[in-house]
């Protein structure tokens, strides 16, 4: 890559004058990050420039990384707010590594951003914004613009502000509403740069800002003047064009985890044809699953605002007992309030799902940024031996299949299951294949309805007690957290019952292996190096295991959906090979189970950053093992 | 089956279920046990239509005895169980059964919220003013200065009114009895059960074992008529043996007459009405304790919509709007391209 400096002065910019048609170069994948302040809009940027990507027919994977503070002071260093997409023309697995390219619209934003760039990566800086107050808020003693400090890199500096301003001077518009406009024009030059059309952006504009079609316009007229300034001025020497990526054909939309989460959670209800019933209380970043079931209402979907945590899962245990599915959604310290409840639904034995998109802890910790340390929590985290599924969800289209999944498993077992997101994943996109409904495996419930010979705590060939609805006649009959009568359900405090009851709660649970296909293992079947992961790591994990073997280096990989129970033909694929690798956003979590269980050693590869993985941490430890 | 439970109608019987009732000989628990069963034969719902929800404590054992739908659950969170099962399901009669400490220590914030909510619960709080089942220790509602197994040196907790809590959380339906007044409390009950949206009940319960007596004043033939005073839609609050004393308002603070002394008549008594607008009446009698009367009877009774109504026209309203939703077109819903 060409890692020329090439700083433009404003003045000498205003005019652009039109160039000869500019080389295209042809990448394979290209990673974009947009960073600014929490109020500068990169979050809508990212998101647009990926809509257009997907439009495109590209692959990609995106990453929102934003502040916990929902608008710190402007210009601020912990302000920043920042959005990286990759996309390309293969696979994508994860927003990637480092950026080719940096979007940054203030000198906090290049400052806090810079170590992350490529060498020789592209800068395009918001120059307007490097002002000595800003200069100075960032830590700056003189600009990075013009001191030479950016040598290593290709600079382009535009006063997107003052240009934005410029291009909306006749409309009317108020200055802060004009401010307000920049982010489209930044959107504007990098789809110049990229080689996407300005119609379907405009359409989407249009759409967006329905109610106020002044504010539309002036986006409209900002995008255009964007486009417009990257295709003609001189400093871009080439642009950039990643060809469409070899995708299964099909019509696909680009979802969250949360969002797939919550279709999969409608999909659940509608295949099992009994109503969705959510009770959850607002938590970073779990709350969009909320959000967007409360929009749903023409489903059979009821939502419910709970006063709290507590009251988010106990009123999912009361739908459950009225016949519906119960669900609530939650993130680390809401998962620890619901603990009791957990315990309760185990007691009752009531479907029940459990959404916990995991964040940094403990405590409050890193609200907004990924961690997957409440594993040990979801399979051990109660009094009492109390068993409990747990699932986890590997990218963001996963969570829509986790989410019938965990639903498929709590009514034909009758018990509440813990599904695992997490922040890395709940916020970020990817493309997602649209089913056909009629392709989804149907989800099988059957309440009884005959009181002929009917205990309530009577089990069938899965262990599992029947469902009955209140307002089934003669099946009158109480259910409770004080230890049942291994058939009646009544009060025992007998202590061969109780041993019966607890040992046949862990079979039940321990039984759930048997609906867990057998796992995929990419690579080779045995020899030197297994990688085992779970969760939001698989992305990091595929594509560092890929670049391992292009390097001549044999390593497996295993990746798991089911975490309690482990699948059965886990153990016997860890044997295959002399070391096992588990990377993991914590301490070594996922290691203890299978050392545990497999009474065999692993590697932990630890990383509490609030980040992913990078390809690259992944790889070298790869090569450093094999 | 179906036909041959509807045909024949319902008994007191047939809502006591086949378990030995545990609690304490002489316990108030039984009163309204005996009260429940008598109740809910009479109220036209079928018994596959009731549940009763509890959380922990003495009186939550309560769903045990009854042959009904029910679930004892973990302290404090019955009114969140309850919320979601009548939203799950609005066409059952669910009630709660609590306690002092279940309500209004570790349960606090769920009563305030099922009482904001009207989400048309039927709560009954037994305040005997002491945790039993525990064994003694004081409770939200026991007196300043109480010595219990916590407080050897006397309470030093200012407690609060159970009346005041849901009234001041804007409950629809607030009303106190007590746990000697069968009658009362049979009336009272079938008040609440009647109410279109939430109703509380307290009922005031004497804990044999470990606060005996807390009522005797309200309950005992030779004290209660002064120590209480019922309150009656549109009628002036009157009590004493001869019904000759009566509340006056002096400015905001109520004041003990004696109708017929110092040319007082019933013109100056204060008249109750359950259905004021404006709660403040309601909150003004909740908080009367000796050596005021203490008022019996429904506080308040207001109609307001109900949450689980109300959900359910939005839920219509979202049907009419964007018709039934199906998979197809939630799936493809936003902005969607193709790969051919």
């Amino acid at each position: 890559m060409d890692t020329r400096t090439l700083v433009v002065e404003d003045a000498t910019i205003r005019t652009p004058r039109m160039s000869q048609p500019r080389p295209v170069e042809e990448i394979r994948s290209v990673v974009i990050r947009f960073v600014g302040d929490s109020g500068d809009g990169m979050q809508l940027t990212g998101n647009e420039f990926s809509k257009s990507i997907a439009r495109a027919g590209h692959d990609f994977a995106t990453h929102p990384d934003y502040p916990s503070e929902i608008r710190a002071p402007t210009g601020t260093l912990f302000g920043v707010s920042g959005y990286q997409i990759q996309f390309s023309s293969g696979q994508v697995f994860t927003s990637g590594d480092a950026p080719d390219v940096l979007v940054a619209m203030n000198p906090a934003a290049l400052k806090t951003n810079l170590p992350d760039l490529k060498h020789g990566g592209i800068i395009i800086a918001n120059s307007g914004a490097f002002t000595d107050g800003n200069l100075q808020k960032a830590g700056y003693q003189t600009s990075p613009l013009e001191d030479g400090s950016l040598a290593d890199f290709r600079l382009y500096a535009i006063d997107i502000a003052e240009f934005t301003t410029q291009a909306l001077q006749h409309t009317g518009l108020s200055r802060k509403e004009v401010g307000r406009c920049k982010n489209y024009y930044a959107l504007g030059l990098m789809l110049c740069l990229y080689g996407r059309p300005l119609e379907s952006e405009e359409e989407d504009i249009r759409a967006k800002f329905a109610k106020n079609p002044d504010i539309a316009e002036a986006n409209v007229i900002a995008l255009r003047a964007g486009h417009a300034y990257a295709e003609s001025a001189e400093m871009f020497v080439s642009t950039y064009q990643v060809r469409a990526a070899d995708i299964t054909p099909g019509t696909y939309r680009s979802l969250t985890g949360n969002h797939a989460a919550a279709l999969g959670f409608v999909a659940a209800s509608e295949l099992a044809k009994v109503p969705l019933f959510l009770g959850s209380y607002p938590i970073t970043p779990a709350t969009d699953i909320l959000h967007e079931l409360s929009g749903l209402k023409h489903y059979n979907v009821t939502t419910f605002q709970a006063e709290d945590e507590i009251a988010g899962i106990c009123s999912a245990i009361g739908a459950a007992y009225g016949g519906v599915l119960g669900l609530t959604t939650t993130s680390g310290p809401g998962m620890a309030l619901k603990t009791e409840a957990l315990g309760l639904a185990v007691m009752l034995e009531l479907p029940l799902v459990i959404t916990n998109v995991q964040r940094g802890g403990p405590s409050t910790g890193l609200p907004t940024k990924v961690e997957q340390s409440d594993l040990l929590q979801a399979v051990y985290g109660r009094n009492g031996e109390c068993p409990i599924p747990v699932i986890a969800a590997r990218s963001p289209a996963d969570c829509f299949d986790c989410a019938i999944e965990a639903f498929r498993i709590a009514v034909k077992y009758m018990t509440p299951v813990i599904f695992l997101s997490d922040g890395g994943i709940g916020n970020a996109t990817e493309p997602w294949r649209i089913p056909d409904p009629a392709s989804l495996p149907p989800l099988e419930v059957n309440f009884r309805t005959n009181p002929d010979g009917f205990q309530p705590y009577a089990r069938d060939e899965h262990l599992a007690r029947a469902w009955v609805r209140p307002g089934t006649p003669g099946m009158e009959h109480r259910v409770g957290g004080l230890e049942k009568d291994f058939l009646t359900g009544n009060i025992s405090h007998d202590p061969n019952n109780h041993q019966r009851m607890v040992e046949v709660r862990a079979a039940k649970v321990a039984g759930v292996a048997q609906d867990i296909p057998p796992l995929t293992v990419e690579g080779p079947l045995s020899g030197d190096l297994l990688i085992v992961g779970w969760g939001s790591t698989y992305g990091s994990i595929v594509q560092a295991r890929e670049q391992a073997e292009l390097a001549g280096k044999s390593v497996a990989h295993v990746h798991l959906r089911h975490l309690n129970p482990l699948p059965d033909d886990l153990g016997e694929i860890l044997s295959r090979y002399k070391t096992v690798l588990v990377p993991e956003l914590n301490l070594g979590q996922l290691s203890r189970l299978l050392r545990e269980r497999y009474l065999r050693d692993v590697v932990v590869m630890s990383k509490v950053q609030g980040k992913m993985f990078k390809v690259s941490e992944i790889r070298d430890r790869i090569l450093e093992l094999c | 089956m179906n036909q041959l439970t509807e045909l024949k109608p319902l008994t007191k019987k047939d809502f006591e279920s086949d378990q030995d009732v545990r609690w304490c000989p002489g316990c108030g628990d039984y009163a309204l046990l005996a009260q429940m069963q008598k109740l809910l034969p009479t109220l036209g719902i079928p018994r596959e239509n009731f549940a009763f929800i509890s959380g922990i404590g003495c009186s939550s054992r309560f769903p045990y005895y009854m042959e009904t739908y029910g679930m004892h659950s973990i302290h404090g969170r019955a009114p969140a169980i309850a919320s979601g099962l009548k939203l799950a399901r609005p066409e059952l009669s669910v009630w709660v059964v609590s306690g002092d400490g279940d309500s209004l220590a570790i349960g606090g914030n769920h009563f305030i919220h099922a009482m904001r909510r009207n989400i048309g619960l039927k709560i009954i709080l037994l305040n005997n003013r002491i945790y039993g089942l525990t064994k003694g220790q004081y409770s939200p509602t026991s007196e300043f200065g109480k010595k219990t197994k916590t407080t050897p040196h006397g309470s030093i907790d200012r407690p609060f009114s159970p009346i005041s809590v849901a009234l001041g959380a804007g409950a629809t339906f607030v009303a106190r009895t007590i746990d000697s007044d069968l009658q009362h409390l049979q009336q009272t009950l079938k008040r609440a059960a009647e109410h279109p949206g939430t109703a509380f009940v307290e009922v005031l319960q004497n804990c044999i074992v470990f606060n005996d007596g807390a009522y005797d004043d309200i309950s005992g033939k030779q004290t209660r008529a002064d120590a209480r005073i019922l309150l009656e839609q549109g009628k002036p609050l009157r009590f004493g043996k001869d019904g000759s004393k009566g509340i006056r308002m002096r400015g905001f603070e109520p004041e003990v007459v004696t109708v017929g002394e110092n040319g007082i008549t019933e013109a100056d008594l204060l008249v109750h009405d359950e259905a004021a607008a404006n709660g403040g009446l309601a909150f003004f009698l909740s908080q009367f304790a000796a050596p005021l009367p203490v008022p019996m009877g429904v506080f308040r009774a207001v109609e307001a919509p109900s949450y689980d109504e109300l959900n359910a026209e939005l839920a219509a309203d979202a049907r009419a709007k964007k018709g039934d939703g199906t998979l197809e077109r939630l799936f493809n819903s936003g902005d969607t391209w193709v790969v051919n």
